[in-house]
């Protein structure tokens, strides 16, 4: 198999005492949905901060490998370059849109490096350039394909706040595609959906898998969601992994069940 | 009427002044949740750097209006960057690494700047007043009667036009280039901004850059208006623009123009009717009311607790 997109090597994070996430390994590969599962306080929201640049991790190494094998390695970078030149994306549990913003200008802040050079870092903006207008139109042209791709056109021009839940959803993942991620990091992206919204959010997953070729590293509880779609899962405990493989095996895993359901005592 | 009009026209130039000083007040409060207690004294600065300017090239009086608008663009172009470096300086040593520590503490050292600002142009141009002929003057008689004359300076319409064409700029940056829609996301919320790639850092320092140019135009209005400057201008020319950003509502750039405007007349029209000795005591009597009945000011939003 080639490089994997994400190498987690031996990671570690301790709060003082606590130590949230121990010695954990894992790799996400390219075109593959990898799902991180566990109990509550398994660690699996600590482990996805420290790869997306919100937690400096205590210890360990995190690697990303991009498709041309240049190599980034997320633990020491500065926390906005993770998303600007190393490419990673991700969402909140408790979703964070810029609420008083519109749907549009949170898919256009997304594209904000890449005018912020087509603007000359803002003196072209401000006088309104032809290039500058070029630029606008390119990333107003590449929000309106991501609100269609997610169905939520019509609502454009309203505060992201306005927008029911699901699309408040829709809207995030559709504002980390923005950025042009190579990996995309989804943090219980079914929470407080209905079921078929979770249906739509399995098919918009598997395409943006299948047709943007992003890696996808989601955390979920939802099992129906993880079990369906999820190529790779990861079963973390306590801060450990506890259990690595394919939907199949992780079910049968004696460790997960024990974590999970508990075991009687004979 | 006529003294009415007058002092209209005077509180309108003033309260311009205040508007450009509050907007980098309220434009800081806005992205870092923090009260610039310096910035007046970088109005101080601006103004300062404004008039050594105008004393190098040797300009004097003209009265060939154009000319003098264009000496005084060039001259307001120098003022804006220096002020600018200040501002940045400022931001970088005295803010930057107190970010992330409790809210009190880069207030106290934004006090400790503007204490230093002010002893150190103290220490460098003194502490005497210095006057400055006025550069452009002239201007209209919009009415006259027997006892009162009505003018308007070229001064007072220079001074007018420009802050409104500063604050259209001003609003067209923001709310259309992607350096704004960065500095909105950012008062939204700063870590989210930072995880879509944003460089949260700079932007910050933009936004303290933009805020100290605004001042050092004011602060060049400020000497041109009143032809005398000192170190302790920023001081109180400082509080009312606090006053005007409260008012107008913190956060709020169209609420800090307003604001301003609001102080200026108010301070105008205290000092022509009841007493000029206690104009400032009627702006900040304003600021007491303004906290205590309205918090969230007149076109500031209510501050709603994140859940």
């Amino acid at each position: 198999m080639s490089v994997p997109l994400l190498s987690v090597n031996n990671l570690t994070m301790r709060f003082g005492g606590l130590t949230a996430v121990d010695s954990v390994s894992f790799d996400v590969h390219r075109d593959h949905i990898t799902a991180v599962i566990g109990p509550n306080g398994a660690g699996k929201t600590t482990a996805f901060n420290c790869i997306t640049g919100f937690y400096k991790p205590t210890d360990g190494q995190i690697v990303l490998t991009h498709a041309d094998d240049s190599v980034f390695k997320l633990e020491e970078m500065e926390d906005f370059r993770i998303s600007q030149t190393a490419k990673v994306a991700r969402t909140f549990q408790n979703i964070r849109l810029f609420g008083g913003m519109t749907v549009l200008e949170n898919l256009m802040i997304a594209q904000h490096n890449r005018l912020m050079r087509a603007s000359l870092y803002t003196l072209a903006g401000i006088f309104n350039t032809p290039s500058y207008q070029r630029a606008q139109k390119i990333a107003k042209e590449k929000a309106e394909f991501w609100m269609d791709r997610v169905g939520i056109t019509d609502r454009a021009d309203d505060p992201a706040a306005a927008l029911p839940y699901g699309a408040q959803r829709k809207l995030e993942i559709a504002r980390a595609m923005c950025t042009d991620p190579v990996l995309l990091c989804l943090d219980e992206p079914a929470a407080g959906l209905n079921p078929r919204e979770s249906e739509e959010l399995n098919t918009l997953l598997r395409s943006i898998r299948d047709t943007n070729k992003v890696g996808i590293l989601l955390i979920e509880h939802d099992m129906s969601v993880v079990m369906e779609i999820s190529d790779h899962i990861i079963v973390l405990d306590y801060g450990r992994k506890i259990s690595d493989g394919t939907a199949t095996e992780v079910r049968n895993d004696p460790a997960v069940i024990k974590a999970y359901l508990g075991v009687v005592e004979d | 009427m006529h003294y009415f009009l007058q002092q209209l026209i005077n509180g309108i130039t003033l309260g311009s002044i205040y508007g450009l000083i509050a907007i980098g007040y309220t434009m800081v409060y806005g992205i870092i949740g923090m009260i610039n207690f310096a910035h007046g004294d970088v109005f101080m600065v601006g103004s300062f750097v404004s008039l050594i300017t105008i004393i190098i090239f040797g300009i004097t009086g003209t009265s060939n209006v154009f000319l003098g608008i264009g000496v005084l663009v060039l001259v307001a172009a120098i003022s804006m960057v220096i002020a600018g470096i200040y501002g940045w300086t400022i931001e970088r040593l005295a803010y930057r690494p107190l970010r992330g520590s409790f809210r009190l503490a880069p207030l106290i050292t934004a006090i400790g700047v503007s204490i230093f600002l002010q002893n150190f142009v103290q220490a460098t141009q003194g502490a005497r007043v210095k006057p400055l002929q006025a550069i452009i003057s002239g201007g209209f008689t919009l009415l006259s009667s027997d006892d009162f004359v009505v003018r308007i300076t070229y001064m007072q319409i220079l001074i007018v036009v420009l802050t409104f064409l500063l604050m259209a700029g001003f609003t067209y940056l923001i709310s259309k280039t992607s350096l704004g829609r960065a500095q909105r996301a950012c008062e939204q919320d700063m870590k989210m901004a930072m995880l879509l790639g944003i460089d949260v850092n700079t932007t910050i320092s933009t936004t303290f850059v933009i805020g100290a140019a605004l001042a050092a135009v004011a602060g060049l209005m400020y000497l041109l208006y009143y032809g005398v400057i000192d170190f302790y201008i920023g001081f109180s020319a400082g509080i009312k623009a606090f006053t005007a950003a409260v008012l107008g509502g913190v956060g709020s750039l169209p609420g800090a123009m307003l604001g301003g405007l609001v102080i200026g007349l108010i301070e105008v029209f205290f000092a022509a009717y009841f007493s000029s000795e206690y104009k400032d005591v009627a702006a900040f009597s304003m600021l007491i009311v303004v906290l205590i009945f309205m918090p969230q000011g007149l076109l500031g939003r209510p501050e709603i607790e994140k859940v």
